[in-house]
């Protein structure tokens, strides 16, 4: 829990980002079960997105979802009032949601022999392209259909590329860009010195720029993606 | 790739992918957030059961049932849960396991055990409550049974109306416990005609309870034996059962009185003659 108490000093410092959370560790603090519904409606979405990064399968995203939130309700319903007050909800749920995903990967590698895991992995790439087409949400709904099945096409490739990554890349960039965290919540949420986050971010960044343009010359078509996601 | 915004190299620039990776937000799928509401209890569910009286809602949430009530309709019955439990409440479907559970309960089987959340209830209600669910089916219990159960003996009627208030009836068996008089009494899911059909569904004989209610017999008893239950219980119905002598019906003739908590059969217990 360390980590998540350096979480909540360090983004008690940085009010900036935190706006549909303010005030909801107040209402926690003072009646959990009535203010825990907010809490769900304002972040399913935010650890849904980071879990589905972090994870192969959308079901078992959706399940480390709802499984993150019983277990903050758990926690809440165990700390003294001040201590939920000065809870910074935000790194302290994304905290919860990297740690269970990151539970499931390890336990799904070590129940799987090899080949059951070379095909879990298979199967992972196929539910990747095959769901990632449907899953990203179309954030411009009247452009054409053309523009969205393009947009759609550019979140597959980025996807697939995000899974290639490093972990110790992966899961600043995952949080930082997927999640909408601000660079010290996503220290906050991993333990992380925020300066060593700020060169995770450039680097995966840098990583990421580079392999997508190691598949752009493989596909030999060139797709728009600036023009698309700008 | 065709662009160089950067000027530096061909290709995306940083600030390019990574609002790239900001298209990749998504929307958390359909009734994740219910789901996990459910799941803590600060939501219900609700669904239809068929049961002996006909179609019922049930009202559930990660804790057990909640409510269950007949109503004509969806929008009725959401109204009367949502006053009562004071949670958010929108149609899910009974899982699987509690339903089987739930459909065994009310088909007779005790051994199917169907958690039930009565939060919300004081805590003499809860007792009343819990200790209602121990009626057996086919059997019924006075109101002064309870009371008396639960270390209240004079709060007769305080049990009739927590029992009243029941949010759960048929699984927690509301309908089995009667008027000391023997007399069936009100039922709040439908009145005492389905109080009576329920019973009836169950094996009691309401018919003939009433008879004898209105004869003034409140027990029945065993020559051989001397023990004393109440009409309901299943082992006056063996007495009654047993075919050799007519079973000792009446108000109580010499060697006979009631067990000391009535409907528990009270083996061993001796006749008194003095107070008869």
């Amino acid at each position: 829990m360390d980590h998540l108490d350096a979480a909540n000093a360090s983004a008690r410092r940085t009010p900036g980002k935190a706006a549909p959370v303010d005030g909801l560790a107040r209402a926690l603090a003072r009646d959990l079960d009535t203010a825990f519904e907010r809490l769900v409606r304002s972040e399913a979405d935010r650890c849904f997105s980071i879990a589905r990064r972090l994870l192969g399968d959308p079901r078992d995203a959706e399940e480390v979802t709802q499984d993150a939130f019983l277990r903050a309700y758990r926690a809440l319903a165990s700390y003294e009032p001040a201590r939920i007050e000065g809870l910074a909800l935000r790194p302290w749920l994304a905290a919860i949601v990297v740690n269970l995903a990151r539970n499931r990967r390890r336990r799904a590698r070590t129940t799987a022999d090899g080949r059951a895991t070379a095909r879990t992995d298979r199967h992972h790439h196929d539910t990747l392209l095959g769901d990632s087409m449907a899953d990203p949400v179309d954030v411009d709904p009247a452009g054409s259909p053309e523009a969205a099945l393009l947009r759609r096409e550019a979140a597959v490739t980025w996807a697939a590329l995000l899974t290639e990554l490093p972990t110790r890349y992966r899961l600043p960039l995952v949080l930082r860009y997927v999640g909408d965290l601000s660079t010290s919540e996503v220290a906050a949420a991993l333990g992380r010195p925020e300066g060593t986050v700020r060169a995770q971010l450039h680097r995966g960044l840098q990583q990421l720029r580079a392999a997508y343009l190691a598949t752009d010359q493989d596909a030999a078509a060139e797709r728009p993606i600036d023009e698309e996601t700008r | 790739m065709t662009t160089t915004r950067t000027g530096r190299r061909p290709g995306p620039d940083l600030d390019t992918v990574a609002a790239a990776l900001g298209q990749l937000r998504l929307a958390a799928p359909e009734g994740v957030a219910e789901a996990v509401l459910r799941t803590l209890g600060l939501a219900d569910g609700y669904d239809r059961l068929p049961t002996s009286i006909g179609d019922v809602f049930v009202a559930w949430n990660g804790r057990g049932i909640s409510f269950i009530d007949r109503a004509p309709t969806e929008t009725a019955f959401e109204a009367e849960a949502r006053a009562v439990l004071g949670r958010p409440l929108a149609p899910a479907p009974l899982p699987p396991a509690l339903r089987r559970r739930l459909e065994r309960r009310l088909a007779g089987d005790r051994r199917a055990a169907v958690p039930v959340d009565l939060r919300g209830r004081t805590p003499f209600e809860r007792a009343v409550l819990t200790k209602a669910l121990e009626i057996p089916p086919g059997e019924v219990r006075p109101y002064g049974w309870i009371a008396a159960e639960i270390g209240r003996p004079t709060a007769v009627r305080a049990v009739g109306s927590a029992l009243a208030r029941n949010p759960i009836p048929l699984v927690i068996p509301c309908h089995r416990v009667v008027r000391s008089d023997g007399v069936l009494g009100a039922y709040s899911m439908g009145g005492p005609a389905t109080k009576r059909r329920l019973l009836a569904a169950e094996g009691a004989d309401p018919d003939r309870l009433e008879a004898l209610a209105r004869a003034g017999i409140r027990f029945l008893g065993s020559r051989t034996t001397g023990v004393f239950c109440l009409p309901s219980c299943r082992n006056a119905r063996r007495i009654c059962a047993a075919p050799p002598g007519p079973p000792s019906l009446g108000r109580g003739g010499p060697g006979r009185r009631p067990p000391p908590l009535p409907g528990l059969s009270a083996r061993g217990d001796r006749p008194d003659r003095s107070t008869l």
